[in-house]
């Protein structure tokens, strides 16, 4: 038994030794963004941790959602401790809009306390506070509670840094596919599975507990769910054919995938309580990428029923026929559908050169975000403020992320291998 | 050794039955041109071919190569059986005349060969999405599988499976890459 646990204790470690972290650089544009100083934590009772620095953690995730930018640390004008030491007119003089001042204790029973108070400069008061207690190994995600809810109170939108990501690498010769999670800042990385054959799609539920994803272990495609706190999984397609592209339903009843059990690549709905399976779209072309709208009702999927991939509409239940939606190009594709079903980003192909573009669905008015030129799998960050994709640098494949106004760019690189498809959990669970 | 060769009438219904086969293929829409660099590879309509004929493969890339179906054929490099790649244009599942040729002597060989079974993996290049791609490797297989069971073996002995693009034979991100990635494997089990 005792041995038992020790190879698993070492199985574990050799688990988190060969797991890369992704490492984050923001590429372009800070301007337009609001200034605000998170003045570095007070630590007592313990040395501060180089990997839980909540003041660090909280001011990279800030900038790096393009709506802020954080004075560096050497920039700050002083580094008030409590309320009343700071100088509001000072920050007010130096252009900084908002400031951050807090805490961390370490308690007797080896707890920390985490206090933080955000600050309105121009009005010389505090606008927001909180308190948590969190044990060592959750010092990290309380850092990215606080960027959320200085976020939201901020911007009226809701933060998205304490959730995760999931995403797909390979590396080698043969290559080994592992598909990972990790926090949004790259961190804390998990694999779920390793395998020889390709992994494609993971794409998160919507309550963060499970990843779909498409595996070829078994020598043939088939579309998996895979619970991350359990680890169990379970096989939800294996039809000859094609297996792909698995697309949670907002409401969490429904997986649309892509089959061509019947012939041709064709959309279907599986209930994930009874399993029922229904065929929706019924075209000799290909029909594939299937993204929901947040009714949990519609579709928008890829399909080259007019000679070339375009973006296509489709409402489950009326019997009517798809609606084109992309008339630009040649090439529209994979699109991801914003949480408040207003805009899709997709791929959009020209040339050689595959870009990251949004469709705003009442304006219809394109915008081309990414420089391309193999740009791929766009998926929006919860809130819609930003957008995660594939993307290549110098030959290697990086993931990056975009603002939704496309002013700021940032890439996630793996120190070495591939890393690729990513997707955006709405909530950490 | 033995040659097996087709006859006469057996040649006509054989041709029709491929016409067929061939207009599924290619629906319209399903072999548009991409502007620009690939128009070039691309082919639009397939002359059949007449198998067996000494002259078949008389003025392509395959003439001189050898025509026959022995069980080891497929491992004989003089063999036209040891083609066992086909190319495709750029988001395009249609099969070029020459490759025609080529999958119906593999189709023939098949059928003369009831326990031969092949896998056909549909490979795309790294250009567009990943789900489209696996959707359009699937396409190039099937083009592939249809054909040749027109010449007779039973469809259990061709499986589909569809990489799309996550397994390319060359790396790099031009032209020179691509075009060898977008493919069907015939992998004989």
């Amino acid at each position: 038994m005792l041995k038992r646990w020790i190879l698993l204790l070492f199985l574990c470690c050799l688990t988190q030794a060969a797991n890369a972290v992704l490492k984050i650089d923001i590429t372009e544009g800070i301007e337009g963004a609001t200034p605000i100083a998170i003045i570095p934590f007070k630590w007592s009772g313990a040395e501060k941790p180089v990997d839980a620095d909540i003041s660090a953690i909280v001011s990279s995730d800030l900038a790096r959602s393009g709506k802020f930018s954080s004075v560096p640390e050497r920039g700050l004008l002083a580094q008030p401790q409590r309320p009343e030491d700071i100088h509001f007119k000072t920050w007010r003089v130096a252009g900084v809009d908002h400031l951050v001042i807090g805490a961390v204790q370490k308690a007797a029973n080896g707890m920390f306390k985490v206090e933080f108070r955000l600050f309105n400069v121009y009005r010389g008061e505090q606008v927001l506070g909180y308190s948590f207690n969190a044990t060592r190994a959750m010092l990290r995600t309380t850092a990215h509670q606080i960027s959320d809810l200085i976020f939201e109170q901020l911007t009226g939108l809701p933060g998205a840094f304490n959730t995760r990501i999931a995403y797909v690498t390979s590396a080698g010769k043969p290559a080994e596919y592992r598909l990972q999670v990790a926090d949004t800042d790259g961190y804390n990385p998990q694999t779920l599975l390793t395998s020889s054959e390709p992994i494609m799609s993971p794409v998160w539920s919507p309550d963060g507990s499970k990843v779909a994803y498409v595996s070829f272990e078994t020598g043939a495609s088939a579309i998996y769910i895979h619970n991350i706190r359990t680890g169990e999984r379970e096989k939800i397609a294996a039809f000859d054919g094609i297996n792909s592209a698995p697309a949670w339903s907002p409401d969490g009843q429904s997986l649309a995938m892509t089959l061509s059990k019947d012939g041709n690549p064709d959309i279907y709905v599986l209930s994930l309580r009874s399993k029922a399976l229904r065929r929706v779209t019924r075209h000799w072309s290909i029909d594939t990428e299937p993204a929901w709208l947040p009714d949990s009702r519609s579709l928008v999927f890829t399909s080259s029923r007019s000679g070339k991939p375009q973006l296509y509409q489709l409402a489950l239940d009326s019997g009517s026929r798809p609606r084109r939606l992309t008339f630009e190009g040649n090439y529209n594709a994979n699109a991801s559908v914003s949480a408040d079903g207003k805009v899709i980003a997709f791929v959009h192909g020209a040339g050689n050169s595959y870009k990251i573009a949004l469709l705003n669905l009442d304006t219809r008015i394109t915008q081309v975000l990414t420089d391309g030129p193999l740009d791929e799998s766009p998926d929006f960050a919860p809130n819609g403020t930003m957008i995660l994709y594939a993307s290549q640098d110098r030959g290697r494949a990086v993931l990056a992320a975009v603002s939704a106004d496309g002013r700021q760019k940032q890439r996630l690189a793996l120190s070495d291998g591939e890393v690729r498809e990513p997707s955006w959990a709405a909530k950490r669970n | 050794m033995k040659r097996l060769t087709l006859k006469g009438g057996m040649l006509i219904v054989t041709a029709a039955v491929l016409l067929n086969g061939c207009t599924q293929a290619t629906k319209p829409g399903d072999e548009y041109l991409d502007s620009g660099a690939d128009v070039s590879e691309a082919t639009s309509g397939t002359r059949i071919g007449t198998i067996g004929e000494a002259d078949a493969l008389a003025g392509t890339a395959l003439a001189g190569m050898k025509i026959s179906y022995e069980k080891d054929a497929i491992n004989d490099p003089e063999n036209v059986l040891s083609i066992k790649t086909i190319y495709f244009a750029y988001d395009s599942s249609e099969i070029s005349e020459e490759d025609v040729e080529v999958i119906k002597h593999h189709g023939k060989y098949m059928a003369l060969h009831p326990d031969v079974s092949v896998r056909l993996e549909g490979h795309t290049d790294e250009r567009g999405t990943r789900e489209y791609n696996v959707a359009l490797a699937d396409r190039r297989a099937q083009s592939v599988k249809k054909l040749m069971l027109f010449q007779g073996p039973s469809a259990t002995q061709a499986t589909i499976i569809s990489y799309g693009e996550e397994k390319p034979a060359a790396l790099g991100h031009d032209e020179a890459a691509w075009k060898l990635n977008r493919r069907v494997e015939l992998v004989y089990e």
